[in-house]
Parts: C-alpha cells; sequence; structure tokens
C-alpha cells in the first residue's frame, strides 16, 4: 500500500530530486504542531495584556485566553508523538536529550512553559474560587476542586494580595516564556541549513507574531462562539481592543513575511530558480491566496476600515467573527506552507516531489482534524471545571 | 568524543588505581582524536555508471530493494551545447543507465556516485534530539536503531539526500562507510565491487592510506562546501553543476 503511494509520487516529480527524496517526511501532522504551538503562545500573550500591561478592555476574555492556551498548550505535542515512529522511546528527549538538538531543547521550553507559567497563572487566579467550590460542590467535581486546593481550606486577605502579585510576577515571565516557546518552534525550522525555503534568522520572529495573531483570532473566535451559545452578547469594547491588537499584529507580521520574500527575491541565489518556481506553481494557491489574501491583506483591510470609519455593533460582530476565522485558516496555511513547501522542492534545487494527503491512517486528514478538534473538547471541560465569566464567578 | 562516551569513560578515572591500562588507552585515544578518520574519494571521471556498486550495497546491507531507499546512488549528468543540464538518476543507477538519443548536441556527460558525506560537522548529528545519531571516532557517522525515537529530523538536516527512512525498522539508514566490514580492515563493498576503482577509500591521515595520496596529490572538491559541513567524501574532477 505505501510502496504503490510511493511509485505515484515518483511518476508525479517533475525535474529532478535526489532518490531518497520521494518519501516526503514531515507531514499534515508537523503542519498541526507549529500551527497548535502559536495558538498556545498568542492566546497567552493575549491574557498578559490584561494582566501585565493593564489592558482593562480584554478582562473578560482574561480568563478564556488562560484556559484556551491551556488545552491547547496540553494536545501541542501530541502531533509530535503521533508522527514520530517510536513514540515509546519519545520520553529518551527528557531522560538523555542531545543539547545540541534544537528540538530536544524544546522538551525542556514545553515543560517550563506548562508547569512553570502557565499552570501556576491559572492556578493563582482560580484559587479562591476553588476553594469556595471545592466547600459546595459534591461528587466528583467537588473531588477534583478538592485536588486542586491543594489541601489549603482557608484563604485570607493577606494570602489573596500575595496571589495577585505573584500572579503578576509569573505573567511577566510568561511573557518571555511565550515567546521563547513559539520562537523556539521556529528555530527548529529556521536553523535548518540543509533547507534554504526554511534557514533564515527572521523565521523566530515571523513565528512568534504569526503565534499571536492566530492566538488573538483564536480567542476571538472562541469567545464570540460561547457568547452565541450562551446567548449572550459579547462586550464590545472588549472585541475593539482585541481586534485592534489582532489588527497591529497582522501588520507586524505581514511586513516580516513581505520582507523575508522581498529579501529572498532581491539577493536572488542558488535557490532562486527553485523559489519561482515553488511560488508561481504548487504553492501559488496556498502562499497567495490563503496566507497572503485571506490570511493578511482582507483582514487588514477589514480591521482597518472598521477602525478609521467604525461602524455599527453587528456590523463589527460579524466582521470580527469573519476575521477571526479567515485569519486563522490563514496562518494555517502559513504553517503549511513552511512545513510541506520546504519539502516539496529537492535539495539538489533541480525538481519537485508533490505531497499526498491521505484521508485515513495515523496521518491522514481525519488524523489531524480529531488531533485539532481535541483542544476544543478539553477547554469544553475547563470551561465547566473554571468557568470564565464574572457572572457565574459569583459563588 | 561524545558526551555517553565521556559519561562511559569517567568510571575508568574513577577506578584509576585498578585500571591503569584503560587510563592510558583513554589518553591515547583523547590525544588522537579528529585523526585516524576513514574518507573515500571518488574520480568522477573513471565512473562509468555500471550500477555495480549500487546493487552490491543493497545487498550488503539489506536495503530494501524499492526504488525509494539508497545508501549511495548514481546521477548521471548530461550538459548539452546550449547549457541546459539534464540530470537523472533512474532506480537511483541500481540497473545501470539506458543510452539515450537526445534532440541537441551534447557538451558533456558524466556519472556521480552519490553516498553520506561522513561530514566532520554532521547536521544530522546535530539536530538528533536523543543523540542516536553519533559519529564515531574514526570519523564514521552511524545510527543507533534501537535508540532513535524516527523523529526524521536528520533527514530534514542532511544537505545532501543522503538519508531514507527504513520502511522495516521505522529509523532513518543511511551509508555507514560498511562500518561492519571496514572496522574488520575489509574495504566498503561499493569500493570492493567497483571495476573502474572510481571509489577510492582509507583513512584521510594515514601516508599509506590512497586517500591520503590522493588527497595530497590532486584538487580536490566537496559537495555543498558553503553549508560547512565538511565532508569526508572527496570527489576528483566535479563540475560545477554537481550539487
Amino acid at each position: 500500500m505505501e510502496m504503490e503511494h510511493l511509485y505515484e509520487v515518483l511518476r508525479s516529480i517533475e525535474g529532478f530530486i535526489y532518490p531518497n527524496e520521494i518519501e516526503l517526511r514531515w507531514s499534515i501532522l508537523i503542519v498541526l504542531y507549529p500551527y497548535v504551538t502559536g495558538l498556545v503562545a498568542g492566546a497567552f500573550i493575549l491574557a498578559s495584556l490584561e494582566k501585565v500591561f493593564e489592558i482593562r478592555d480584554v478582562r473578560p476574555t482574561y480568563r478564556l485566553s488562560l484556559l484556551t492556551a491551556l488545552a491547547f498548550l496540553i494536545c501541542a505535542p501530541l502531533p509530535l508523538v503521533f508522527h514520530i515512529t517510536h513514540p515509546f522511546r519519545g520520553f529518551e528527549i527528557f531522560l538523555t536529550p542531545h543539547l545540541s538538538s534544537a528540538m530536544a531543547v524544546f522538551g525542556f521550553v514545553y515543560i517550563w512553559y506548562l508547569m512553570a507559567i502557565l499552570l501556576i497563572e491559572i492556578w493563582l487566579e482560580y484559587r479562591k474560587e476553588i476553594i469556595e467550590f471545592s466547600k459546595i460542590n459534591k461528587g466528583i467535581k467537588g473531588f477534583i476542586y478538592k485536588i486542586l486546593t491543594l489541601g489549603v481550606k482557608e484563604i485570607n486577605e493577606e494570602i489573596e494580595d500575595f496571589d495577585k502579585r505573584f500572579g503578576k510576577f509569573i505573567a511577566i515571565i510568561g511573557i518571555p516564556s511565550a515567546i521563547l516557546l513559539h520562537g523556539y518552534v521556529g528555530f527548529i525550522f529556521g536553523s535548518v541549513k540543509a533547507n534554504p525555503w526554511w534557514s533564515s534568522v527572521i523565521m523566530p520572529v515571523i513565528f512568534l507574531f504569526s503565534a499571536m495573531v492566530s492566538g488573538i483570532a483564536l480567542v476571538i473566535f472562541i469567545y464570540m462562539v460561547l457568547n452565541y451559545l450562551k446567548g449572550k452578547e459579547p462586550s464590545i469594547p472588549c472585541l475593539d481592543a482585541m481586534a485592534k491588537y489582532l489588527l497591529y499584529s497582522i501588520i507586524i507580521d505581514f511586513s516580516l513575511e513581505m520582507l523575508d520574500l522581498v529579501q529572498r527575491i532581491y539577493e536572488a541565489e542558488e535557490f532562486f530558480d527553485m523559489f519561482q518556481i515553488l511560488i508561481k506553481g504548487k504553492l501559488f494557491i496556498s502562499l497567495f491566496i490563503f496566507q497572503i489574501l485571506i490570511g493578511a491583506i482582507l483582514p487588514i483591510l477589514f480591521l482597518g476600515y472598521i477602525r478609521i470609519f467604525g461602524s455599527s455593533d453587528s456590523a463589527k460582530k460579524f466582521t470580527y467573527f469573519l476575521v477571526s476565522v479567515m485569519v486563522l485558516i490563514g496562518i494555517f496555511a502559513t504553517r503549511w506552507n513552511v512545513v510541506i513547501g520546504g519539502q516539496l522542492f529537492s535539495k539538489s534545487l533541480r525538481g519537485l516531489t508533490i505531497y499526498k494527503l491521505g484521508l485515513i491512517g495515523r496521518e491522514g486528514i481525519y488524523a489531524s482534524m480529531g488531533l485539532l478538534f481535541l483542544p476544543f473538547l478539553i477547554l469544553l471541560f475547563l470551561i465547566w471545571l473554571l468557568p470564565p465569566y464574572e457572572k457565574e464567578r459569583r459563588v | 568524543m561524545t558526551r555517553r562516551d565521556f559519561i562511559n569513560k569517567l568510571k575508568f578515572f574513577i577506578l584509576t588505581p585498578f585500571f591503569k591500562n584503560e587510563l592510558l588507552n583513554l589518553i591515547v585515544q583523547t590525544f588522537r582524536y579528529g585523526k585516524n578518520k576513514f574518507g573515500m574519494v571518488i574520480d568522477i571521471s573513471k565512473c562509468i555508471g555500471c550500477g555495480e556498486c549500487v546493487r552490491a550495497c543493497k545487498e550488503e546491507n539489506n536495503v530494501p530493494k524499492y526504488p525509494f531507499y539508497f545508501r549511495t546512488w548514481i546521477e548521471r549528468y548530461i550538459i548539452f551545447e546550449d547549457g541546459e543540464v539534464y540530470v537523472e538518476s533512474p532506480d537511483g543507477g541500481f540497473n545501470g543507465f539506458k543510452k539515450i538519443s537526445p534532440p541537441k548536441k551534447i557538451a558533456k556527460s558524466f556519472f556521480v556516485p552519490k553516498l553520506c558525506n561522513q561530514c566532520e560537522e554532521a547536521p544530522c548529528v546535530q539536530v538528533c534530539p536523543v543523540g542516536a545519531t553519533y559519529e564515531t571516532d574514526d570519523g564514521v557517522v552511524l545510527v543507533d536503531k534501537k535508540y532513535c525515537i524516527g523523529c526524521g529530523y536528520c533527514i530534514q538536516a542532511c544537505p545532501y539526500g543522503a538519508r531514507y527512512f527504513h520502511p522495516e525498522t521505522k529509523t532513518p539508514d543511511k551509508c555507514t562507510f560498511c562500518y561492519h566490514r571496514i572496522k574488520k580492515g575489509l574495504l566498503p563493498v561499493c569500493v570492493l565491487v567497483c571495476p573502474q576503482n572510481a571509489r577510492i577509500f582509507g583513512k584521510i591521515d594515514d601516508p599509506d592510506s590512497p586517500v591520503y595520496k590522493f588527497l595530497k596529490s590532486y584538487p580536490l572538491q566537496v559537495l555543498k562546501s558553503h553549508l560547512r559541513t565538511h565532508p569526508k567524501v572527496y570527489y576528483k574532477d566535479m563540475d560545477m553543476e554537481v550539487r
């Protein structure tokens, strides 16, 4: 079965590629990995706007952003675990890491971010309520809350005050950590000197800003969907504020991407002939239509129009929702173009291979959609356990 | 010396009084590090593209017979009068190359055997997250199949396309210079079977080795030198079109 697939690829090759390159090794799962990680970093940075920079307008989404970051962070390593062919040896990355490897160090960046930043910040934020919930809830839910209290039954103002200050401290060190988390993912690709499509010093920075773009868009999307499901009106000042930061992030991200593109075209190094064939051919739709038009230019126009000329609340809501979906698709295309695009051409720079995405199997569409859907289920559970809304917080 | 070796050898330091010989050995080996490494010279002008090396390698090293997996392969370059370059490697040169009747006049044509370059600064070794790909003291880059997690980062990092993913072990595989043979003083099988002596093998710093003599006598090139991988596979008479 697998061999038939490879024979089919062999027949579709254009030009010359090294014979070992027929099998494209990093599949859609490796597209999901930076996508999901980016959503985490972006959602967390949005939460930090409120906590660190004290932008009160985004307060309604502060907790939601943290829970979103956690739900996606839990799922971030899953595509990798699915992808590696010896998953039971995967823990060796932590036990015997090879420290010159960007991938090995990512494990520690991930653990640091999960254990030292996100879990602590969420726990401090919810601590008071967890103690209250543990008293009024019975059964499994009550039991979960009891565990989450870590044995503390009473809390006084002094502790609360300390929690607040400590929470802020964690949020402050969380920002460089989130930057590290996703900048690092960019480095995993950007440091591969064998691949001229990836090898770029600006790659971690582009990853970082595209992460912020996708993370903010995700929180806007989830916030609006949750409000719709509950039959409530979302806070327009909050949406406006998020849309404002989304617009700024898209502009920076888009500028950096175009800088990278223009630099490559102007320098026109050895890779340039292949580069032209790639962007005019196999990557044209995913690059120019999805990444640039749908993911950047149209959102900038829509959001820019609203910021400059204003509009009615219902038009705003519609536009923000539409833009958030467009951006989420656009950033997915960005990740696709990096990961898959970087493997479509031969390192001989003389030919192209193809990527055939299957439906079933470990690296097929169904598995990937499952992995992309899973964080939303986890998020629902987290929202059930730790309600993120002001009103429900009052016990 | 790798980190793992270092830790292994550390215990000899602790038990020094009891293991003097090991300690002496360690000192000798430490000072010899960077020397005594294996390398290969490929004389492009001699290669006739018969495919003998590709067939022998697949047989010797249990490389799957499908045309997607190669430890070594041969490329044919045809450069036409008008400057157009045509490159092919049908089945990696396993069945040799067919005579072609091109539509226009050929300026030059030649065969280029390829294999793992056993880089001194190997990107595959650098990126392996668990150290399953490592360089031996004699300069050969090997893969520990029982340790590899199968992430494929090394395949991405290799600039030469020298690694393939073995469908049975589910780990990357590549040329080892026939490590099981060379440690017994035998030649790699591709060198042994080449009817043209287009592949020359030996230690790169041993004055008695044929590779050493080549390195000192001829202008040689390595592939993609701008990437600073310091390959230990050297090419004689290599055209600028070869990548």
